[in-house]
């Protein structure tokens, strides 16, 4: 596969670690009220969609940046790289 | 054994001789022949034996789809099994041997089984293995084993290299026959880069075997024209010798390229490379492959495919027989007739199974219409063939055509179907292909050659204006089209007699027939029950005629039948290949410390930790055995000083304003008020709040750390560590850099460390232990003037130092080092000693952060902080994981000393049987303790802090061995630490 990397342009999917569902970048809040159950599905329950899925690659044979990366899982077509940094401030993880 | 066969012309090279042997005897073939060339040259017609009934078999096609003519090159360690004759070029001293018979080819003593076929219809191990069970391991398999299978592994290690590359280009062309060649040019005139491969050795693909023109010459003189005009653009890379065995995800492509397969020997370069092209867009024109027709007895030698006799007699001036017939159900098999007639070959009849009229002028044939073939005679080669109409007529070479199938293969390679046109009778690339990929020529069903090279050029310039060049107006290369009509007809269905439909896994049609009786109705079910298209050739010449009787057998259309999945690879790839130079020691790479050359001379034997190569032990003259030394090792380092090159540790540094604040997230105990010129110890855990790595962490600044990590997880803590900056912390200020590999660093450890760093640190820094006590670091110089850092930690319990310094003065510390320490007896001590030292001291490693064990079982519950978050925090709470009775760290020791304590084995209470259900725990290290003279061990057990002093059975049902130990505290040597702060 390549992955269109926002700042180095088309990769080879071999230089990157997969991660996982992006959702991990929803890390709960420790002090919440349902902290326990929140972590507990945060750390083990994963939607396993047959279509389009946001996953977390990271670029660790290059500029190790963490991408979210949108890519079917049936067509492996990949639809949009963007900054995992970018997407966890849109998410609201700024300070 | 003269060339009996030869004809004129053809594109061998007369002019060089080439000498093979086949089975031991001496043939000889032409430059530019293939070995089944040569063969056929030689009147070599049957070359091997089939894989279950060992029927004589000889040569079928003349491309990479042979399920024949399966042969064994080369000898000794190079010997290579089930090799293509059709595919294998000819070179001087080539040897091959037939496979498949015991005894020789001409009287294989297995061929009984093919008088037992009754026995060995489709399923037959199924139904015949199955009981006595005990008899499949001692008599079955290994009867089966021996019988079965085609040519044998060399058992040697493979003596040749592979590479691997990668390539890149706007436009790779798939195949240099009509389509390829017209699209390679329409593409490179346009400046696009191109890569144009191809399988054979010789560019052209079926111009090469046909007697068309393009553009008023020889198609095959075009080819060579064609060739040159691309070999000279500098944007045009041509590659012959080269399968393009695989379509993968957005434009990628495998290829392998036979480098010097070719050669009697690769002169040390690499035999093939597999090659990982990148490409915007694709032309499949990858061509078709000819059908055979299934009648009784179809696969005697001397039964060959129409276009493949066509191909010996036209490319490589062979004829396969001296009486031949032709057998067609299309007009494309007359021209095999056509043909061999111009090259003065007799061609007694044409069977045409229409009833229709003579399609070309056969001189000297007689055209029988509306006829099949119904059975043939002659057991090691063809002698005359029966028609449907009882005529018998002697040959000994039968041209078969049943038609053309598109080469679809590598649009099915993401799953794509193909569709199927009545109008050509096959099946053509469905609508979902391969991303970037578009099919061209005959591979598109476009099946005759003025369609093809238009359709090559048309196809080409679409594609290169879409990657923004201008297309080149030079027109399409002229030729006619050539009459193609087809009138399927799959199998002779008035034939009794046993009729083949995969040769190479002998398959036949009533297999098939079978297989739906026992209510294997699917294709795929089909496939596997009767193993059709399951051999190395992949059903290339079996697939669809099989579909096509499949379907006549349940009234459905051919569609709706469907296919099975074609599978990377097109045609096999060795295993060597793939591997390339990724074997034996060069599977990975190796990291070296920086004093790894130093710890060589000095008698250093190493281990891999990691991909790191480490100093295991030193061995001194007069040890008889790797104990002496570590004992050694550790004891000396105890009494006075040893040194340990520990630069394999992970090294990350963090920088920025946030640095702290960072640290507090990724640890579980606190480092916000950890002072400057201070290090700490930091234990990680994952998410579900298991233990995850240890290491410490020196604040060098307010704002810069430096981390470490175990040697094993640096890689995956560094990654962690970027995804908690960018993902979960993304407004931090800080900034992660590994440097890992950018500082050696050694630990001083043992009562005159510190006497021995004096003589090696500058004088400018105070090292005493008021100014630099327990756990504290500073960037100081070393040996005048070179930059070192300082850190006072000690995993070994001693009073110990970590001195690092850029990485190329690695080797010239160690030296200084040990040059200091020489009035100390100072040792080098290696993984081993390091092990010692740090169970006798209850420090966990590895063997304690196994992925099992929480920071309350390792004894440091209390540093996972309550007033702060961290990875892994709220998990860490869980009840389960905090039950009263959890297994905790502790030393244990053998009730006889005299004893060695084994790792791996489980506590069980005395007087308690020993099952799992009465489990206590399990220990994790064990070592011999030179400082206390026996055995000793840490392990965790179930409340073990509040069991010291008390006696557990230490059980190891592998070894089957059982001992009394005490539980003692995990601190054997100097628990209250006053060594390490002297």
């Amino acid at each position: 596969m390549i992955i269109d990397h926002p700042l180095l342009g088309p990769r080879d999917a071999a230089e990157f670690v997969y991660l996982g569902d992006a959702s991990l970048i929803d890390r709960p809040d420790w002090q919440d009220e349902n902290a326990a159950e929140k972590f507990y599905e945060y750390g083990y329950l994963r939607d396993n969609p047959a279509g389009e899925h946001q996953e977390l690659w990271y670029h660790e044979q290059g500029d190790r940046s963490w991408l979210v990366v949108t890519r079917n899982t049936l067509t492996h077509s990949i639809t949009k790289v963007e900054m995992a940094r970018d997407v966890a401030r849109a998410r609201g993880r700024s300070k | 054994m003269s060339q009996v066969n030869r004809v004129e012309g053809g594109q061998v090279d007369r002019s060089k001789e080439i000498k093979f042997t086949f089975n031991g005897k001496y043939m000889r073939g032409y430059a530019g022949d293939t070995l089944a060339s040569a063969l056929l040259a030689n009147g070599q017609t049957l070359v091997g034996r089939s894989f279950k009934y060992h029927r004589p078999r000889g040569i079928l096609t003349a491309g990479s789809e042979e399920p024949n003519a399966l042969v064994q090159l080369r000898s000794g360690a190079h010997q290579e099994p089930n090799t293509r004759a059709t595919v294998t070029e000819l070179f001087d001293g080539l040897a091959a041997t037939s496979q498949n018979h015991r005894g020789s080819l001409d009287y294989d003593l297995m061929a009984v089984t093919d008088f037992l076929s009754p026995f060995l219809s489709a399923g037959f191990y199924y139904k015949t293995f199955m009981w006595p069970k005990a008899f499949w391991e001692k008599l079955y398999e290994p009867v089966i084993r021996s019988s079965a299978g085609l040519g044998r592994l060399s058992m040697k290690e493979d003596p040749d290299t592979y590479d691997k590359g990668f390539l890149h280009c706007d436009l790779l062309v798939i195949g240099a026959g009509p389509a390829g060649l017209s699209a390679a040019l329409a593409a490179g005139r346009s400046g696009a880069r191109v890569i144009l491969a191809d399988e054979d050795f010789t560019p052209g693909g079926r111009l090469n075997s046909e007697t068309l023109n393009v553009d008023d010459m020889p198609g095959a003189d075009w080819a060579v024209q064609a060739v040159a005009e691309l070999s000279a653009m500098d944007n045009v890379r041509v590659m012959t010798r080269t399968t393009i065995y695989g379509a993968y995800d957005h434009g990628v492509y495998g290829a392998l390229e036979r480098h010097t397969d070719h050669l009697a020997n690769s002169n040390g370069k690499p035999r093939q490379v597999l090659w990982r092209i990148y490409s915007k867009r694709a032309v499949l024109a990858a061509g078709s492959t000819e059908r055979p027709i299934a009648f009784g007895n179809n696969d005697r030698p001397g039964i060959m495919l129409a276009g493949a006799v066509r191909c010996y007699v036209n490319r490589f001036g062979v004829t396969p027989g001296q009486q031949v017939a032709v057998f067609t159900n299309n007009d494309d098999g007359w021209r095999t007739a056509a043909d061999l007639v111009a090259k003065g070959v007799d061609v007694s009849t044409v069977i045409d199974s229409r009833d229709a009229p003579a399609v070309l002028d056969v001189p000297g044939a007689r055209h029988i219409r509306n006829a099949a073939v119904m059975d043939t005679v002659g057991r090691k080669g063809l002698k005359s063939i029966t028609l449907t109409n009882d005529q018998v007529i002697p040959v000994d070479c039968l041209a078969v055509s049943g038609g053309w199938n598109p080469n679809v293969h590598l649009t099915c390679h993401q799953r794509g179907r193909p569709t199927w046109r009545d109008d050509i009778s096959a099946f053509v690339p469905g609508a979902d292909l391969p991303v970037g990929m578009t099919v061209a020529g005959a591979a598109n069903g476009s099946l005759t050659l003025a369609a093809a090279l238009t359709e090559g050029r048309a196809v080409a310039n679409e594609l290169v204006k879409e990657l923004g060049f201008t297309a080149s107006r030079k027109a399409a290369p002229k030729a006619e089209d050539e009459p193609r009509a087809c009138s399927p007809m799959w199998h002779v269905k008035d034939s009794t007699k046993r009729a083949w439909v995969d040769q190479q896994n002998d398959v036949t049609v009533k297999d098939i027939k079978q297989s739906h009786l026992e209510g294997f109705r699917s294709v795929e079910h089909l496939k596997r029950y009767t193993t059709l298209g399951m051999a190395t050739d992949q059903g290339k010449t079996a697939n669809i005629p099989a579909l096509a009787i499949m379907s006549e057998i349940t009234g459905k259309s051919i569609p709706e039948t469907g296919t099975t999945i074609f599978r990377p690879p097109y045609t096999p790839i060795p295993i060597g290949a793939l591997g390339g130079r990724a074997r034996g020691k060069d599977f990975r790479p190796y990291r070296r410390t920086p004093s790894h050359a130093w710890a060589e001379k000095n008698g250093a034997s190493f281990v891999e930790v990691g991909n790191w190569l480490r100093a295991e032990w030193y061995t001194r003259p007069g040890e008889k055995g790797w104990r002496d030394s570590v004992d050694r090792e550790a004891f000396m380092t105890r009494k006075s000083v040893g040194i340990c090159d520990v630069t394999t540790l992970g090294k990350i540094d963090i920088q920025g304003k946030d640095a702290a604040a960072f640290l507090n997230v990724v640890y579980a105990n606190a480092f916000g008020k950890l002072p400057v010129g201070k290090v700490r110890y930091g234990l990680m855990l994952r998410e579900d709040g298991i233990c995850y790595d240890d290491g410490t962490t020196a604040r060098m600044s307010e704002n810069h750390f430096v981390m470490t990590t175990t040697t094993a997880n640096a890689v995956l803590v560094f990654r962690r560590l970027e995804f908690v900056r960018q993902c979960l912390c993304p407004d931090m200020d800080v900034h992660l850099i590994s440097t890992t590999d950018g500082w050696a660093q050694f630990a001083v450890a043992g009562p005159n460390a510190r006497n021995l760093l004096r003589k090696v640190i500058d004088d400018a820094h105070d090292i005493s232990n008021e100014a630099f006590p327990f756990m504290a670091c500073g960037e100081v110089s070393v040996c005048g003037g070179t930059p070192a850092r300082l850190f006072r930690i000690s995993f070994s319990g001693e009073l110990a130092y970590e001195i690092a310094v850029p990485a190329r003065y690695g080797n010239s510390m160690i030296e200084a080092l040990m040059l200091a320490g020489a009035e100390y007896d100072v040792v080098p001590y290696g993984t081993e000693a390091l092990s010692v030292m740090r169970i006798e001291k209850g420090h966990a490693a590895g063997n304690e952060l196994n992925g099992q064990t929480t920071a309350l079982n390792l004894g440091l519950g209390g540093m996972v902080s309550s007033k702060k978050d961290c990875i892994g925090k709220v998990l860490s709470e869980r009840p389960e994981l905090n039950r009263e009775d959890a297994i905790r760290l502790v030393g244990l020791k053998p009730v006889d000393r005299s004893l060695k304590l084994i790792a791996g084995s489980h506590f069980i209470n005395k007087g308690d049987e020993a099952l799992m259900a009465n489990d206590q725990g399990w220990m994790s290290s064990v070592a011999y303790s030179p400082s206390l003279g026996h055995s000793i061990g840490l392990g965790f057990i179930k409340s073990g802090h509040e069991r010291y002093g008390e006696i557990v059975r230490a059980v190891s049902p592998i070894h089957e061995t059982e001992m009394e130990v005490e539980i003692v505290s995990p601190h054997f040597i100097d628990p209250e630490g006053d060594r390490l702060r002297a």
